[in-house]
């Protein structure tokens, strides 16, 4: 495959206009299939969770699923859509070894939600609001693993192998219309709009939102329509990108791409386009042609769906605060600077630091913790951070520092306990024996000790020179193991020099 | 009426993945022919004021309860499959791209 | 002990009841005359000997151990092979779906062991139900036992000839636009395709979503009732399947044995099903019928379906179309054969074109290339669209002839029995068979087909059809067992009764010889 010519990135949006489009499909976290009550479930042994239905086995009928239409009417809802009175599952027809049936069983012109928008925020300010012309349900289909030939790619292989465990996971396919006006925040537009669409399925829990699980896949449509033309150009479609980092490279390199072949006299080809992440480039996939015939029809196996006006209302009803409204609130309510509170939400940890407010604790120690120490416990495990330990029990290890039974030091060696599953933040300090000398007794013993064989230093204190106090602190936590309160030890050893208060 | 061609059968062919011969074809073509031209029929009376019926019997909100259900074994699964890998179906290599 | 495989269900389950005779000898007597004339009759692609004595030896000790059994317990049943069975082969007639043996049965399969009847084998039939004479079967043809050169109808003709050649008394059969009740016609023996929903299609191969329908195969209507019992009702695996509660189709049929049960029905005859094109002999059977009902206190009111006249063409149209779905996943992947192109590179989509082309026979793949023509873009509009548009046009037609009848009454089928090859090779002629029948697929009402008489031209059986609205199987018991009480009252015998008695098939006389 030649190495396609990339155009300066300013240099095509000087000559051209992007127009962008996406396909954002969402996986549901319902308990079982779209159309089968096997259950949804990611990591499993291949082909265990299949029934007649979802293999495409003879004789097989799809049953809907209630709680995949509840959670695609929420999401239409949350993107602003109309709620269809009357919508239908079509089938649409095409031959492929991970489509049991050889159909996708999903909604064609009688979508369940459609006309929404959502308002997203760049970094800079900018505020840009991408029309949602429709948000449709249909199936997902199995994986394939291709084997044999170099690369693992389909391209070469020489068999591939289906595991149909996926076939028929409920998905939600968003469909935004043409996107102007995005000029040089292009690139950004795409990676901001897939991020808050994946804010908006997370908060309303309908998705585990996980891109790297595939939960959340994004289709991007770019072309380049010539400055001072108004005819559209040719569209590529690059498909399933699955970072917001390679959504906002893919609509870069697209821009460059198109462009540089555009000024060199070329022309686009309507196609699919397969990202390559480690390449940072697109290379073509599938022409789109005459023969994309998937002959729709009104899938006869079941029967419409008429959503009544009161359940529509019961389910908006439902809907979370908008996140990015519930982002504002957070920051003020919070009172972090900006770096502060994009930290948190950059890291994924926006509703466990709530949860750890919520618990109890101040803001910015919840903060700290979960961006400090279990941030980095959890990188080192090489988990997400908020599956390391609840905010209740981070709640409660703030609250014994700041009661001043731990100190920070003995606090991430109760973190590592509760981590350890050995019980709460109370029962780790309890069977661990971990908390701060609260006795003065042996604090005074010690101090005493210390200050004798130092009398260089007592002295120093004794002139006033307080902050020659660190030497003897640092002698009398040593000897009581870390175990006692250093602020404690300091107002000791400053009394016992005689400079109390 | 559109006449059939032996093209566009050989294409229809093609979208409903059956390797016909030509003599299948051509056969195929004139058959169709006759068949199209008589069920074409129904556009007499196929008028815009008349609604369509996909169902017989008219339901709507038909679900299912979001319950997991006990799927095949694996072994049930792969039972009638003409080549598996392992626990996973095996088909030849695909060159044509989704 | 022959005498058993004449009895009808009704009377079997007596017997088996009381324990005259036990579920093992009502099985063995089947199986055994199965062997005596299947080589003849080939109604079965599968028999099931040795799971059939064991499931009858199993219901026979429950029954003397005292269990309650519910009243079709212990008496034999033929499958037809459209029915996902995992204890046998289910092929809907098809060489692509040779030797499958499903990891599941149907609901209606399922539901037919929970009532412990006892499954003989699986039935011959056209090709996934693509016919109406079973010559399109990969297996070869089933002969009419009235005649062994001639058709048994179809799609369902080795349903019809397993009970009419006294091979089961109870069969299954799907009516798609016909399967269930032109078979029955053809074979003097009875068949119902109950209404759109009544009866679950889950497990039954599909051929036309909205159009297929499950249904009971057998000699009377009162056994059809008993049986259309146990597989009938809701079943959630079916999102088209109707949650009524539906009354004892079993009783109904009783109440049609009452004095007087014809007395003020209002019999629609339907004009446009009742004029040409159909065989003399039919007409003056069915003329003959109506003259008796009359006499009987039924009012013979004629009604017009002026939209039949386009369901033909309806049906060719949605039927291929939903065919060519239904059928893309017998694609060589999970189940059923696999055949590599002769040459040329070994790839998914070549491997998969290859076995279509050499799994599906000639009528499938006419109906395949037709629903994908009917579907593709720019043809839609003019084709299904159009198509189901005559869909409520029919559905119209007969909200406007029950308001004025009872029931509604044609020829199950326009001519008799026609003999192999005649019609095999003009599609149209084929199709056009279908006119009667097809009208109540497109509509979703039920109908039943039931014997009639013998055409004086060429004694062959000529059958009746009565429809009902939709939701109103009840009354097509009701009046079935009624107009079939008068019919064997006049005649003084059933109709079956009258049928050849078949020969022992010769190999299996030879075999006996060597015993
Ligand atoms: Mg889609
Ligand atoms: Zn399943």
């Amino acid at each position: 495959m030649a190495k396609a010519s990339l155009m300066d990135f300013d240099k095509a949006l000087e000559l051209f206009e992007p127009v962008l489009g996406f396909e954002v499909h969402v996986e549901l976290n319902t308990k079982t299939k779209m159309f089968c009550g096997c259950a949804n479930e990611f990591g499993q042994g291949a082909n265990t969770n299949t029934c007649p239905t979802c293999l495409g086995l003879p004789g097989g009928l799809p049953q809907m699923n209630e709680k995949a239409i509840e959670s695609s009417i929420r999401l239409g809802l949350a993107l602003g859509c109309d709620i269809a009175e009357y919508s239908r599952f079509a089938r649409k027809n095409y031959f492929y070894p991970d489509t049991a049936k050889n159909f996708q069983t999903s909604q064609y012109d009688e979508p369940i939600a459609f006309d929404g928008e959502l308002t997203i925020e760049l970094a800079s300010g900018r505020q840009v609001t991408v029309q949602i012309e429709r948000a449709h349900m249909e199936d997902d289909a199995g994986k394939l693993t291709h084997k044999g030939g170099a690369t693992g790619r389909i391209q070469g292989a020489d068999y591939s192998l289906v595991d149909y465990n996926r076939g028929g996971v409920p998905l939600v396919e968003i469909v935004t219309r043409m996107i102007e006006g995005g000029e040089s925040d292009s690139p950004e537009i795409a990676k901001t709009y897939v991020a808050a669409v994946r804010e908006i399925v997370k908060a309303l829990g309908v998705s585990n939102a996980r891109m790297e699980e595939g939960n959340v896949r994004c289709d991007a449509n770019v072309s380049l329509r010539p400055r001072g033309s108004n005819i559209l150009g040719t569209r590529t479609e690059t498909k399933n990108v699955n970072s917001l980092r390679s959504v906002e490279r893919a609509v870069r390199y697209e821009i460059q791409r198109q462009a540089a072949l555009l000024s060199a006299g070329g022309t686009i080809t309507q196609e699919t386009r397969h990202w390559h992440e480690d390449t940072g480039t697109t290379s073509a996939g599938r022409p789109k042609s005459d023969a994309d015939d998937y002959r729709y029809f009104p899938e006869p196996d079941l029967v419409p769906m008429a959503p009544s006006r009161e359940w529509v209302e019961e389910l908006r009803a439902t809907l979370p605060e908008p996140p990015a409204a519930r982002r504002k609130r957070l920051q003020s309510d919070w009172g972090f600077a900006n770096l502060e509170f994009q930290d948190v939400v950059n890291s994924d940890l926006l509703d466990v630091v709530e949860a750890t407010v919520a618990a109890g604790a101040s803001a910015q120690s919840a903060r700290k913790w979960w961006t400090g120490e279990i941030a980095r416990l959890a990188n080192v495990a090489g988990v997400p951070a908020d599956t390391l330990v609840q905010p209740v029990q981070v709640a409660g290890l703030i609250e014994l520092v700041e009661a001043g039974t731990l100190t920070d030091r003995l606090a991430r060696q109760v973190l590592e306990g509760v981590i350890a599953g050995e019980g709460t933040p109370a029962e780790v300090v309890e069977n661990r024996g971990l908390a701060v000398v609260s006795d003065d007794g042996p604090l005074i013993a010690a101090i005493d000790d210390a200050l004798a064989s130092q009398p260089d230093v007592l002295a120093k204190i004794k002139d006033g020179k307080v902050q020659a106090a660190g030497a003897v602190i640092g002698a009398v936590m040593k000897a009581m193991r870390g175990q006692a309160d250093a602020a404690r030890v300091r107002e000791l050893v400053l009394e016992r020099a005689g400079q109390a208060g | 009426m559109p006449e059939i061609t032996a093209e566009q059968v050989a294409h229809l062919a093609h979208l409903a993945r059956i390797d016909l011969s030509q003599d299948e074809i051509t056969s195929l073509t004139a058959e169709l022919g006759q068949i199209v031209e008589a069920v074409a029929k129904v556009q007499e009376v196929a008028t815009p004021d008349v609604a369509a019926t996909s169902h017989p019997i008219p339901l709507s909100n038909v679900f299912r309860p979001d319950t997991v259900v006990e799927s095949l074994t694996v072994e049930q699964a792969l039972s009638g499959a003409p080549d598996r890998d392992g626990d996973k179906f095996k088909v030849p290599a695909i060159l044509d791209e989704e | 002990m022959t005498d058993l495989i004449r009895l009808s269900a009704n009377d079997l389950s007596g017997l088996l009841a009381d324990r005259s005779i036990s579920s093992v000898e009502a099985t063995t007597a089947h199986l055994d005359h199965i062997d005596a004339v299947d080589g003849d009759v080939h109604a079965f692609l599968h028999v099931a000997r040795d799971a059939a004595l064991q499931t009858a030896a199993d219901i026979d000790a429950r029954r003397a151990s005292g269990e309650p059994l519910g009243p079709l317990a212990g008496v034999p049943i033929a499958i037809k092979d459209v029915l996902a069975t995992k204890d046998m082969p289910s092929t809907s007639g098809s060489k692509i779906l040779e030797g499958w043996i499903p990891p599941y049965d149907a609901t209606v399969v399922a539901r037919l062991r929970a009532a412990d009847l006892v499954p003989l084998g699986k039935t011959n039939m056209d090709e996934f139900a693509m016919g109406s004479s079973t010559e399109h079967s990969a297996y070869g043809p089933t002969r009419n036992p009235w005649d062994l050169e001639r058709i048994p109808g179809g799609s369902g003709g080795g349903s019809a000839a397993a009970v009419s050649a006294f091979e089961a008394p109870l069969a299954l059969g799907s009516d798609t636009g016909g399967s269930i009740r032109q078979p029955a016609a053809v074979t003097g023996s009875v068949g119902v395709k109950p209404t759109y929903g009544g009866v679950s299609r889950y497990g039954a191969i599909a051929l036309a979503s909205s159009l297929d329908q499950v249904g009971p195969v057998s000699r009377s209507v009162l056994d059809a009732a008993m049986l259309h019992d146990v597989i009938g009702g809701h079943d959630p695996l079916d999102s088209t399947s109707l949650t009524d509660a539906w009354p004892s189709m079993t009783q109904a049929a009783r109440a049609g044995f009452e004095d007087g049960a014809l007395k003020g029905v209002r019999v629609g005859v339907v004009k446009e099903l009742n004029g040409s094109g159909f065989q003399p002999g039919v007409k003056q059977r069915f003329d003959e019928t109506l003259a008796l009902l009359e006499g009987a206190g039924a009012e013979i009111i004629e009604v017009s379906a002026p939209n039949f006249e386009y369901a033909v063409a309806a049906y060719y149209l949605i039927l291929p179309a939903e065919a060519s779905s239904n059928l893309a996943r017998f694609d060589s992947v999970r189940f059923g054969i696999r055949v590599n192109p002769e040459d040329g590179p070994l790839t998914s989509e070549r491997v998969m074109a290859a076995t279509r082309e050499a799994g599906f026979g000639p009528e499938v793949k006419r109906r395949i290339i037709l629903g994908t023509y009917a579907l593709s873009a720019g043809y839609y509009d003019a084709y299904y669209g159009s198509a189901q548009k005559v869909r409520t046009l029919i559905q119209r037609d007969f909200d406007a002839a029950f308001a004025q009848a009872d029931v509604l009454v044609s020829p199950a089928a326009p001519t008799t029995a026609f003999k192999f090859g005649e019609k095999l090779d003009d599609p149209m002629a084929m199709y056009l068979n279908d006119i009667t029948t097809i009208p109540a697929n497109l509509a979703g009402v039920p109908g039943l087909g039931l014997p009639m008489g013998l055409a004086p031209e060429d004694g062959l059986p000529v059958g009746l059809q009565v429809m009902a609205p939709a939701r109103a199987d009840a009354r097509l018991y009701t009046f079935g067992a009624a107009v079939e009480q008068l019919l064997e009252s006049t005649w003084g015998h059933t109709m079956l009764s009258q049928a050849p008695v078949l020969a022992p098939n010769e190999m299996f006389a030879s075999e006996e010889g060597v015993v």
